[in-house]
């Protein structure tokens, strides 16, 4: 028996390297948590302006300490000198997460049947897998808002941070219920509809949303009654909307659509409403101003919504509403691509925002917005460690994101971008056969 | 009847230089130019002469009709060039035959596109204006500068530019006609057929024009011209590397297929695009072809393009292999210099190698290399100034001038830049989602899903 060992234990010995090789080979880097002490950087605090050469520490999945002389001997440091520490980014708006491939069918999850769908749930959809989610986040943009499309009321909408392993984890404490406001404009190239139909079409569907906005507040006045209800998923959700349980997302974009969802909201006092898309927003912004209600606006980078429109009237579109007093956040409502949010921000910025007001836009103003500015959105004491390490200005092309922390989680600076690059960079063999 | 001759000549000879399209001269002071091919030069001056960079230097003066822009602290740099674009297209795609050689995207210029003055707003000074991507072999592009405000298409031609023609691998062509059509190409190996086969039949034609014209030297020779077929014809001017092949491209396999198609047809011209994958066979294409033309960070739009990196450009790049970035879009074409930015984001690339991405470099694939893409002496007017350096993403474009005439100046903007407006439309449409110009537009006919198939991303 002894010998056996032996035999089995030499065996393994001599398989030692393989299985040493084997180990690199297969090596997993993993996000973690733990005790870090982020030293000598300069934080960009936003709520509380600017400190160099300061430090930073980690715990517990919380911001624990900011300051100079900051000393934590068991925990790992991380040296930042010449570097900035950010708050993560938000991308107010994305199907991130909702679909894998645009094109393949059996991979789009955002997009239910019906058009009355209050109660379909965007955190169900999310993928915690999604290739794209390592892709974005070491952008630096570490919390989106995931959108379900389609119909009038889409679904709810949820606030995930890009990282966990399942929907519940990667919640950040945000659900909305989405409307698409009856459009007047055209939905794309491919939409031939006549003038006519589209206004026809749009009356029908305003119609629509009355009769059902009036069953779902039957529904919550029938239920704060404490009466009879019968099972009605749809109205039971959407009656949290009506009441202000949920807020609601009103997509809308035209200038002439603004203003009638405007005039629908009037006698909606309790509805808690965020503005989406706004497209046309810089056409009434004094108008969205006056109602007061929070706008998430994006991609910066599109084309004018019109011919005649002057070449830049989308990189200004964010600017031109705060200016008149909106409180505005910016989206890129893409899937693949959220990691252009800092981008279409700089242009947003070059185009009248101003850095401090796109920085903003992409921290604390959506934390306010989504009601979680006690947890995210800023580098303060207690709040959530969601925020990276970069090189320089985030919204700077070249700027490198050197380290991202997502609720304490060190998470892996690495996707299938970056390990494709690693792996093709210097092909070998390279032209010939074999290698020389 | 000689006379005649001449005299026609002549004529037509006077025609042209009638028809030549506006050249400009200024004088632009004290900037920072970025040559690209020749480093930056600090508080440099540029006279353009006609339409031509004549001087780059220091404290230059011109005469008193030459207009003078003071750029003290601003950057110059050579017009951008996009090497496949869409705009200005009444129409994209012949999507009626695996091969549509014999059609010319010059026939279906729109000079009213308001694309084009929003290219120039973002130094867009030159796109090659190509044909979709149905056709495995598609129809032949043309290059165009953005003389904005022209009404006649042909003063948009780049007419000293070389001949290119578009070809399609992957999921397009084999959607439209193997899918869409019942006919071949349905699978890559199809692609490869059409192609050869295409090859083929037009060594077949040449060598019938060959015989022809070998027989009818005879004395009383009663041969007959062969059928003149210009779909052929154009496939012969391609094998006898008259035109510069542009394909679209996506999967590493697909790319190395025609790689070697090409090799065993002796073409050496042949640039790839998009080309998502190239990064995976960068040794190959940097060996045997014109390079690469690439999205800085498009990708999972569609299947072919699920394992690409935004790295793509740099490991390119690194490899030797001739890189450019370009838009197929009416929106990114109005941020090249953005674009180009992604690359030291995703592979540290230098200023000067970025900047080639959007100049020079996509001028060696369009066969223009030689006329612009550069700041030198001899080169073309095409000159963008920025307030900030063009790879900051806080640049904003102030000038563009093509050919020394300056077609945007921002500080001129008046909003509405239509040149035309359609009197039937009472009231101006409005698009929400991006209305682009792109290489599978004109298809919707040929799916009833055609809102599924075609919305999204479908470059």
């Amino acid at each position: 028996m002894r010998k056996i060992n032996l035999i089995i234990a030499s065996f393994l010995f001599c398989l030692l390297p393989f299985l040493a090789s084997a180990q690199i080979d297969g090596e997993v880097i993993k996000p973690r948590s733990g005790k870090f002490l982020l030293t000598n950087a300069t934080i960009v605090t936003v709520t509380n302006g600017t400190m160099e050469n300061a430090s930073l520490l980690i715990e517990n999945g919380k911001i624990q300490g900011i300051g100079t002389g900051l000393s934590a001997s068991d925990a790992e440091e991380i040296d930042c000198t010449g570097h900035y520490i950010y708050p993560g980014m938000f991308d107010s708006g994305t199907k991130l997460g909702m679909v894998e491939i645009n094109s393949v069918q059996e991979t789009v999850d955002h997009t239910e049947l019906g058009s009355v769908t209050p109660n379909m749930q965007a955190l169900t959809t999310i993928n915690p897998n999604a290739v794209a989610i390592p892709v974005t986040r070491v952008s630096g943009v570490t919390t989106t808002l995931a959108v379900p499309g389609g119909g009038i009321f889409s679904g709810t909408a949820a606030l995930i941070n890009l990282n966990g392993y399942t929907p519940d984890q990667m919640y950040a404490g945000f659900k909305g219920i989405v409307m698409n406001y009856p459009s007047s404009a055209r939905r794309s190239t491919w939409d031939r509809r006549s003038d006519e139909d589209i206004k026809k079409d749009a009356e029908k569907a305003l119609k629509n949303i009355n009769e059902v906005w009036q069953r779902a507040t039957m529904y919550s006045e029938i239920n704060a009654a404490e009466g009879d209800l019968e099972y009605y998923p749809e109205m039971e959700h959407l009656a949290k909307a009506v009441t202000g349980e949920l807020p609601l997302l009103i997509e809308v974009n035209a200038a002439n659509d603004i203003l009638e969802a405007l005039k629908w909201l009037e006698d909606k006092e309790d509805v808690n409403v965020i503005l989406t898309g706004v497209a046309e927003g810089w056409r009434v912004a004094d108008k969205i101003a006056e109602a007061g209600y929070p706008v998430i606006t994006g991609p910066m980078l599109s084309i004018p919504t019109r011919g005649s429109d002057r070449f830049d009237v989308s990189y200004t579109n964010p600017g031109k509403m705060l200016k008149a007093g909106v409180k505005v956040a910016i989206r890129t409502n893409d899937t693949e691509n959220v990691r252009n949010l800092p981008f279409n921000a700089g242009f947003a910025a070059a185009y009248g925002m101003g850095k401090e007001e796109a920085l903003k836009a992409v921290t604390i103003v959506p934390a306010e917005i989504f009601g979680v500015e006690d947890n995210l959105g800023s580098i303060e004491e207690g709040k959530s460690a969601t925020l990276f390490v970069s090189d320089g200005d985030p919204f700077e092309t070249k700027t490198q994101i050197k380290h991202v922390f997502i609720e304490g989680y060190r998470v892996p600076m690495s996707n299938r971008h970056i390990q494709l690059y690693q792996e093709f960079l210097e092909r070998d063999p390279g032209l010939e056969k074999h290698s020389k | 009847m000689k006379k005649i001759i001449y005299a026609i000549a002549a004529l037509m000879c006077w025609n042209t230089v009638n028809a030549q399209t506006d050249k400009g001269s200024v004088l632009i002071k004290n900037a920072t130019v970025l040559t690209v091919t020749n480093g930056t030069l600090e508080d440099t001056d540029i006279l353009v002469e006609n339409g031509v960079i004549r001087r780059i230097g220091q404290g230059l003066s011109a005469g008193n009709n030459v207009t003078t822009v003071d750029a003290s602290g601003k950057y110059v740099m050579p017009g951008i060039i996009d090497a496949h674009s869409h705009i200005a297209l009444d129409v994209v795609n012949e999507a009626t035959s695996p091969i549509t050689s014999e059609v010319w995207m010059g026939d279906v210029v729109d000079p009213y596109d308001v694309g084009i003055y929003r290219a120039l707003a973002g130094g867009t000074t030159i796109s090659h204006a190509m044909h979709g991507s149905a056709n495995a072999i598609g129809g032949q592009n043309v290059t165009l500068k953005h003389r904005f405000g022209t009404h006649d298409p042909e003063d948009l031609f780049m007419k000293e530019a070389p001949r290119t023609i578009k070809f399609a691998l992957g999921e397009n062509p084999t959607r439209v006609h193997g899918r869409g059509n019942n006919i071949q190409p349905r699978t890559r190996m199809g692609v490869e057929a059409v192609i050869r086969n295409g090859f083929n039949e037009a060594l077949q034609y040449k060598k019938r024009w060959a015989d022809y014209e070998q027989a009818s030297k005879q004395r009383n020779s009663k041969a007959i011209a062969p059928k003149y077929d210009s779909r052929l014809q154009t496939l012969v001017d391609i094998l006898d590397g008259d035109i510069i092949i542009h394909c679209h491209s996506y999967r590493a396999d697909e790319i190395y297929m025609l790689i070697q198609v090409c090799k065993e047809f002796g073409i050496k011209n042949i640039v790839f695009s998009h080309v998502n994958e190239g990064f995976k066979v960068a040794p190959e294409l940097a060996e045997y072809t014109m390079g690469a033309s690439v999205f800085a960070d498009w990708w999972a739009y569609k299947f072919e393009v699920y394992y690409s990196t935004a790295f793509n450009a740099a490991i390119l790049n690194q490899n030797g292999v001739l890189t450019s970035i370009n838009s197929d879009s009416g929106e990114l074409i109005r941020h090249l210099y953005h674009e180009a930015a992604k690359t030291q984001r995703y592979g540290g690339l230098t200023d000067d190698e970025a900047l080639a991405l959007i100049t020079i470099n996509p001028a060696k694939q369009l066969g223009i290399g030689d006329m612009v893409g550069s700041i030198e002496e001899g080169k073309q007017g095409d000159l963008v100034i920025f307030d900030n350096h063009p790879l900051s993403v806080y640049a904003i474009p102030q000038m563009t001038f093509v050919d020394g005439v300056k077609y945007f100046d921002i500080n001129e903007d008046k909003d509405d830049q239509r040149l035309k407006v359609n009197p039937t439309e009472l009231v101006e449409p409005i698009f929400l989602k991006e209305h682009d110009h792109k290489c599978m537009h004109d298809l919707d006919f040929l799916f009833t899903e055609a809102e599924h198939l075609f919305n999204f991303h479908n470059h």
